[in-house]
């Protein structure tokens, strides 16, 4: 089947706009502009499109939940990419530009937004100023500006620049950061459909959810829903790296296996056996290489049946020779990094993880600190305002599920300690389980 | 002052958002460009054209990882060194570029032209080892590519120098 998503690698400069127009671009737009907006919110809701960021939860429902009041509304595309493994919109955004356009507009549309802002990490400083570029075409095309396509609608687009921290990628960092705040999460209530960007009504979406959207409009729901699984239908982009002979962007079905995948990706590098697997980079639960785990779909339910989940299905290979320690320890630095400072569990949580983490690496901890870092570990959960506060537990507590005595091994024959362990909220496996919802 | 220089860009940026606050994330980045770093003047300027406290845009200065608050080597390399790259060597591509550049972990050569950092991940995992150059992205490296790569930046800075005299 063609890709749906990632059509540069069929169709050479296809993310320009007039090669774009040429292969059909903006029909969906077109289309759409046709509907009324409660129609093409219907559609997207039929079709069970959903958010392909990492919650995957309903891109319509989302839409619909934003109210019909007069004054600005606005879309904020989350082109924020940083979770450890992932670089999927990066090839939407650079390859693909103009389809993420014309979706962000439909959403727009949809909405009734007057201005899209496109927030891209600001690593990805020359991919932002090629939006521009293809956004003004799309201007000279009669696709951004006042009264679109002839409806009597307008929508402008902004590009804007991260500087360098995953917690913008928290829909309500972000808004902050568009704002000129801190990126910290906000509390919710109220929700960004209710009061969003400068407090106004606002959908949030991710750069390859809204890459879905032009071919729902035009071939529609039942198309989309043929693809992949019921609960999941779609295509969806695998993100596929470490230890794996290709790696690179893999465009499937939803419900397709890891098997598949890692076939599709040449299989594990220099011919080794695999060991485990990171479903949802650094921010999903660590999988072992069992037969079970191979052969799951890969759908946002299936996964998360394993105990972990699908995320934005940045899919981490690890071989036989990869020390889990090191591996758990390398993500917790990198949470321990990225943690905002808001609330304190997260914050003072990811330090005491990092400090005891690398002091059993270093081989001056004790069996007492394995015991300390999980109980730190199911202590942090559910305590945050964002999910960053429960992504920086799952490395940790997957880690010990399954390769406890590697932990073990690291530290000196158990000497009298005394117990510092506080009471464990709930079981190990039951939290490792609620990790990265 | 960046008012005068980049009098063009700044009314762009500010065209962008119904608020003026908004236009601290990217008139920082200019400040940067103009003064090296983020430096005290420019804290200054920015919180001038957004008429809002440099404490507050200091702030957002230091939240933010691109936002350089000390002077940096003019070839600024920031390493991803996160699991999927160090999946595939990039710890010890890191470890063997502070060896060749004889520098320590955030040091910058003597010379005053390269900064190396490590840096967390930068969605290029596909295609490690990778550093970031000044915002740009070098990907597919080893240490034989980066030897080449650090004489042609030293010969580029070197022509750069001569006309100009400094």
């Amino acid at each position: 089947m063609a890709n749906i998503l990632l059509r540069d690698q069929e169709i050479a400069d296809i993310g320009t706009y007039d090669v774009y127009v040429q292969h059909g671009g903006y029909e969906g737009l077109k289309k759409a502009l046709s509907m009324s907006p409660k129609e093409v919110i219907a559609l997207v809701k039929e079709s069970n499109l959903r958010g392909r960021g990492g919650a995957g939860f309903s891109a319509g429902m989302k839409w619909s939940f934003v109210p019909e009041v007069e004054g600005p509304k606005y879309v904020v595309v989350n082109a924020d990419e940083s979770e450890p493994g992932t670089f999927k919109d990066r090839q939407i955004l650079e390859k693909n530009t103009q389809q993420l356009i014309e979706g962000a507009l439909i959403c727009a549309y949809a909405i009734q937004a007057s201005a899209i802002y496109i927030y891209v990490r600001g690593e990805f400083w020359d991919i932002g100023f090629n939006i521009e570029r293809e956004v003004e075409k799309a201007r000279a095309g009669g696709w951004v500006g006042e009264k679109i396509g002839g409806a009597d609608w307008g929508c402008e687009i902004y590009v804007h620049w991260g500087a360098g921290a995953y917690i913008c990628g928290e829909e309500s960092a972000m808004l902050n950061s568009i704002e000129g705040k801190l990126g910290q999460p906000r509390v919710r209530p109220p929700f960004p459909a209710v009061a969003g960007l400068y407090a106004r009504p606002t959908v949030i979406n991710n750069v390859e959810t809204l890459a879905n959207v032009p071919p729902i409009i035009v071939n529609g729901a039942a198309w989309y829903k043929s693809i992949g699984t019921e609960k999941s239908p779609g295509p969806k982009i695998f993100c596929m790296s470490g230890h794996i002979a290709k790696p690179g962007n893999y465009e499937l079905p939803l419900g397709s296996t890891f098997r598949q995948l890692i076939e599709l990706a040449g299989g594990v590098r220099d011919g080794k056996q695999l060991k485990a697997i990171l479903p949802s980079g650094a921010s999903g639960p660590l999988l072992p290489a069992t037969d079970k785990v191979l052969d799951t779909p890969l759908t946002y339910e299936d996964v998360a049946a394993l105990g972990s989940t699908l995320g934005s299905a940045s899919v981490i290979i690890l071989d036989e020779d990869t020390d889990m320690v090191w591996a758990a320890l390398k993500m917790i630095k990198f949470f321990r990094h990225e943690s905002c400072g808001k609330c304190t569990p997260c914050r003072e949580g990811t330090y005491w993880l990092e400090q005891r983490l690398s002091a059993i690496y270093h081989k001056t901890a004790t069996k007492a600190d394995v015991a300390l870092i999980e109980s730190v570990a199911v202590q942090m959960q559910g305590k945050s305002l964002c999910a960053l506060g429960d992504f920086a537990t799952s490395p940790v507590l997957s880690a010990l599920k399954y390769w406890r005595d590697e932990f073990y091994a690291y530290v000196e024959p158990a000497k009298p300690v005394p117990a510092t362990k506080a009471p464990a909220r709930k079981p190990a496996a039951e939290a490792a389980a609620v990790a990265g919802d | 002052m960046l008012k005068e220089k980049y009098a063009e860009q700044i009314a762009k940026i500010f065209a962008k958002y119904p608020d003026k606050r908004s236009a601290i994330m990217p008139l920082l980045y200019l400040a940067q460009e103009h003064y090296g770093y983020v430096s005290p003047e420019g804290i200054n300027d920015v919180a001038d054209l957004c008429e809002i406290d440099p404490t507050q845009v200091k702030s957002i200065a230091g939240f933010y990882t691109m936002y350089r608050e000390t002077p940096k080597g003019k070839y600024w390399l920031q390493v991803c060194t996160d699991l999927p790259c160090a999946l595939v060597g990039a710890d010890k591509f890191h470890h063997d570029l502070l060896e060749h550049l004889g520098i320590e972990e955030g040091g910058t050569t003597p010379d005053g032209l390269f900064t190396v950092e490590h840096v967390m991940c930068l969605a290029a995992c596909d295609r490690a080892p990778m550093l970031q150059c000044n915002f740009r992205f070098v990907e597919h490296l080893d240490m034989e590519k980066m030897k080449a790569l650090l004489e042609q930046w030293r010969a580029e800075a070197a022509a750069e120098a001569q006309p100009s005299g400094d």
